[in-house]
């Protein structure tokens, strides 16, 4: 460094800053790798193995034998339908909800941060605990307080589970998710401009025609990254389906189809199997989804 | 009139967010029950309270649970937060070529199931000896909140004023002042949104809790889910278990509901 | 590289790091890690092991006590893999014989044969089924058999009577006589999986004459008799049964028993020490059976919760040491003086029937116990010879993937989406699968 010229130095600090992005993400890049990768390279090796946990004598290379088993059983299809379905179904009545609630919350009334805090609880919950304590004390037949109230109102104890596997799982998965997507549209919405606002009102333009030609553009991008981050989560859920309903009545996901070939099955390969082709159609729709429907994640980064 | 019309919202907004937040409420009352009150056929709002259940949490010792759920959960989101913002920032502020690519990947990794991943990550543990392992623990999670942190912190990043960074430069700022004095002040919100979801997740995460750590490093969700009892009833215990160990996220979303709300408005934010 | 830099690289190395640091225990003394569920007879344990503790000092036993679908993928993960977290695992009747068959488990049989343990006093048919050719690869810590239970003051309201050893259809007759908007006739379970639904529902099969498997294997699950049979459960549910049937398992029909929202419940024995309790509601007013028959003359399950020791442990003597002192009639005795004798497990040992302190304690419901688990037959439970031992279960490695997913086709018929048919035709696929692997 002692004897570089100032010329010198300009060109090393240019050729530093040519690499430094590289040098900055590389880090998280080795991490992701080692940790998410390296398991998946594993998980293929796997899904080419005949390898029941509970008959190790019978451990042997299996070729494609269990990605024929995957095709031929038919779970697969009901799985992917499923999966659709109930994540769907769930991230749009959480948005909806989650709007709601924005929309109430952003109003300045006494009490409004109190009122806040508890509509977001329901997300900071443990999602297992969640999915027990609707069980027993609120879908119960006998000690649900839904049917405690049901009842009260005149009518016969609804059997959830049993009759409404679908949508009892919906229900307990918007509840859990809605908070999310207020708090994100909520933020949108107190990031609005008062000045249209006022305008609007100046014109006297109706309260539902500023939300629909006003607010709702506005939220766009907000309502975007909602869709976005609660369908990476919605698409794991597990637990409502594990204790309430078992995967009966069209609930059986691919998160769920896959923890009973790995877990009930013992079936190591063909969980492998089935995780190997998950995460290829994961990637298909991710692309398609990521690529043409949320522009919005897309187009910051190529300015 | 108008005033009317605005006390009738605001009651409807509060007999709505109480309504909402009832299941929580119950939780919380059923954790004072005994289990026949906890299953009685009229819901049981007046009843002799018990702290039965909570000296059975403390008994199993859930305060080991909950210290080792805080170490993953703070360990992990520490290393998301310092591998994720020199990541996003290079993503965002200062963009490299096939910068989309690169944020693909991070993204359609968090799309994988966890169940596919369990056991090839359990004999990787086991050969390397690190089962039964905190920081192993901690690393896992890590990885899984890592895409979800640098795909939200590159959208505040990318809010970041152009004018601000090309100013600071001409200021004859190197690239660590810009990163450390410049821009990070301005996300700050952001990325205390971040940390928060990071943390929430860690904290509730309970399938690589069963399966990667037994006697000395197990979190706090499996030991939850412990209360369950094949043979007798439970509701009440696992109430008390479930008050304990959701109050850390409770506190944490309560106080940092409006950096949230501000960091994510940060992101959307075009 | 700026400083800043450096020490984020060096945090994360520190992190890393972190990793390899492997917890070394104290030395000198033996921590056993005990994988267990959290049954009432295993909490019991828990606070008593103290006792044991103190016994034998060096010696420190650690609860791990997990639900119980994590116990099996925890614990059969760690076992299959060789990776030694455990010491003392709790396995069902279902899986001893199966895993003592790979070698995964330490043989017991010479280390159980001294005269003060006295293993002969374990019931005969709880011992068939944990031993494989004459090896016994687990101690029977509780057992369990299924008996028919009923509230008598609602039964006696509608001048209905029930014998000793009551048929299927008295039951089916009873339970629609004493049906009602308020309260359901019968409670049975209906939630998918094998150890579930299957649980009572296996033994209806076998009554009727049906099972999973004939003696060469062959899928049996959509032949007449197990198609009959569960379509007499999911009537008998339909006309007289609990509302929401597939969320209701053990613990929700115990709930309905007690609050009086049902008048009779088919499940395990073990239930019967709950509604005798001294804080349960029905106390006193219960009446007991065997479990309801149809062709066979018993038709009570068989289960019990085992404790075993895994091959590859580092402390297997005291492993040993301390599964004998918890299956013991001293750990019995034990139970009884500091905690109650209504507390001591059932199912285990033939003596434990006669202790005149348990024989009070459990005057209602200890002799039908004893009755029932003496009289049921693992090696054959149903009308036709079988290829395995043990009864509300198929004792290989697929049964518990099968019986899932033919319970939940079972469900999907009992809620009315599919026929019965339907779905058993579906499962003698599924379960022919299965049997082929055996042949």
């Amino acid at each position: 460094m002692a004897s570089g010229t100032k010329i010198e130095q300009q060109a090393k600090s240019a050729t530093k800053e040519k690499f430094l992005p590289r040098k900055l993400i590389a880090p998280a890049l080795i991490f992701s790798i080692a940790l998410t990768q390296v398991p998946f390279l594993v998980t293929i090796y796997f899904s080419l193995m005949e390898w029941n946990l509970l008959k190790p004598q019978e451990k042997a290379f299996a070729g494609i034998d269990n990605y024929i088993y995957v095709f031929k059983t038919g779970d697969l299809l009901p799985a992917i339908i499923a999966t659709v379905g109930l994540t769907a179904f769930s991230v749009v009545c959480s948005l909806l909800v989650g709007l709601f609630f924005a929309v109430l919350l952003d109003r300045k009334f006494r009490g409004q941060s109190i009122a806040r805090t508890l509509i977001i609880t329901p997300f900071l919950i443990m999602p297992a605990a969640s999915a027990l304590i609707w069980k027993f004390s609120m879908f119960d037949t006998n000690i649900g307080i839904i049917n405690f109230v049901v009842q009260k109102l005149g009518f016969s104890a609804i059997g959830w589970s049993t009759q409404y596997p679908y949508i009892s799982v919906i229900i307990l998965l918007t509840w859990q998710y809605a908070p999310f997507m207020m708090l994100i549209l909520l933020s949108g919405l107190q990031s609005q401009s008062r000045e249209v606002l006022e305008a609007a009102s100046v014109d006297r333009a109706g309260v539902l025609r500023t939300f629909a030609f006003i607010t709702l553009p506005h939220l766009r991008q907000y309502i975007e990254i909602a869709i976005l981050l609660g369908t990476i989560m919605l698409l794991q859920a597990f637990d409502p389906i594990a204790i309430m309903t078992k995967g009966t009545g069209g609930t059986k996901t691919l998160a769920y189809l896959l923890y009973e070939r790995a877990f009930v099955g013992m079936n190591v390969g063909q969980a492998a199997a089935y995780g190997v082709v998950t995460v290829i159609l994961t990637i298909i729709v991710a692309t398609i989804s990521l690529r043409s429907l949320f522009k919005v994640f897309i187009s910051g980064v190529s300015k | 009139m108008k005033s009317t019309k605005a006390t009738l919202i605001t009651g409807a907004t509060w007999i709505i967010a109480v309504t909402y937040f009832f299941p929580v409420a119950w939780m919380f009352i059923n954790s004072f029950k005994t289990e026949n009150d906890a299953a009685s056929l009229t819901p049981k709002f007046i009843f002799t309270p018990t702290l039965e259940g909570f000296s059975r949490l403390a008994d199993r010792g859930m305060v080991d649970y909950l210290t080792n759920s805080l170490m993953a959960s703070v360990i992990s989101t520490a290393l998301v937060l310092l591998l994720a913002i020199p990541a996003a920032y290079a993503l965002s502020v200062r963009p490299i070529v096939k910068v989309q690519d690169a944020l693909f990947f991070f993204i359609s990794t968090r799309f994988m199931p966890a169940a596919a991943s369990i056991l090839p990550l359990f004999i990787i543990f086991k050969n390397l000896r690190v089962l039964d392992n905190i920081f192993a623990l901690s690393l896992v999670y890590a990885a899984m909140n890592l895409p979800i942190a640098i795909w939200m912190m590159r959208s505040f990043l990318s809010e970041v004023p152009h004018e601000v960074i090309e100013a600071s430069r001409i200021d004859g700022a190197n690239f660590e002042t810009e990163l450390w004095s410049v821009v990070l002040p301005i996300v700050l919100p952001g990325i205390a949104a971040v940390a928060l979801i990071c943390f929430i997740f860690s904290w509730n995460e309970y399938f690589f809790s069963v399966l990667l750590t037994s006697a000395n490093a197990k979190t706090t969700p499996p030991f939850l889910a412990s209360f369950v009892d094949g043979r007798g009833q439970f509701l009440a215990v696992l109430s008390a278990a479930s008050t304990v160990a959701a109050l850390p996220v409770i506190l944490a979303g309560w106080f940092a509901q409006k950096q949230l709300v501000r960091g994510l408005a940060m992101g959307a934010v075009k | 590289m700026n400083n800043k830099v450096k020490a984020l690289i060096a945090i994360v190395v520190v992190a890393i790091a972190g990793v390899v640091v492997v917890q070394q225990q104290s030395g000198g003394d033996v921590t056993l890690t005990l994988a267990t569920v959290n049954n009432g007879q295993m909490k019991d344990m828990e606070s008593l092991k103290s006792e044991f503790e103190a016994d034998n000092p060096g010696i420190k036993v650690n609860f791990q006590v997990m639900e119980e679908g994590d116990l099996r993928s925890a614990v059969t993960s760690d076992v299959a893999n060789k990776a030694g977290q455990y010491d003392i695992v709790t396995i069902g009747a279902y899986e001893v014989p199966q895993w003592g068959a790979n070698g995964w488990l330490t043989d017991l049989t010479s280390d159980l044969a001294d005269d003060a343990y006295d293993v002969g006093d374990i019931l005969p048919p709880v011992k068939d089924a944990l031993s494989v050719d004459g090896m016994q690869y687990a101690v029977p810590f509780y057992g369990e058999s299924s008996i028919l239970m009923y509230n008598k003051e609602i039964l006696d309201a509608k001048g209905v009577k029930l014998s000793n050893n009551p048929t299927w259809n008295e039951v089916a007759a009873a339970a629609k006589k004493v049906n009602s908007a308020n309260t359901a006739g019968i409670c049975l379970r209906g939630k998918p999986g094998w150890g579930d639904l299957f649980a009572p529902l296996t033994t209806v099969v076998q009554t009727f004459g049906g099972t999973w498997y004939d003696m060469n294997w062959d899928a049996k699950v959509n032949a007449p008799e197990f198609v009959q049979a569960v379509t007499f459960y999911k009537d008998l549910l339909a006309s007289a049964g609990q509302k929401d049937p597939v969320s209701y398992s053990f613990n929700e029909c115990l709930t309905a028993l007690k609050t009086g929202k049902v008048a009779m419940w088919y499940d395990a024995s073990v239930a019967a020490s709950m509604l005798e309790a001294d804080d349960s509601p029905v106390k006193g007013k219960m009446g007991y059976a065997h479990a309801p028959v149809a062709k066979t003359k018993e038709a009570g399950w068989l289960w019990s919760w085992n404790l075993a020791v895994p091959a590859n442990t580092q402390n297997k003597e005291a492993a040993v040491k301390f599964i004998k002192w918890a299956t013991s009639k001293e750990y019995h005795n034990l139970v009884g003086t500091k905690l109650g004798w209504s507390l001591v497990p059932p199912g285990a040992r033939t003596s434990t029937y006669s202790i005149p302190e348990y024989k009070e304690a459990a005057a209602a419901y200890a002799p039908i116990t004893l009755e029932v688990m003496s009289a049921v037959n693992p090696k054959q439970p149903g009308v036709n010879p079988q290829p395995w031992v043990g009864i509300q279960y198929v004792a290989i490695p697929e049964f518990q993937d099968v019986g899932n997913q033919v319970a939940q086709l079972v469900a999907d018929a009992i809620a009315g989406r599919i026929t019965v048919k339907e779905a058993l035709d579906k499962g003698q696929v599924i379960a022919q699968a299965a049997g082929d692997a055996q042949k």
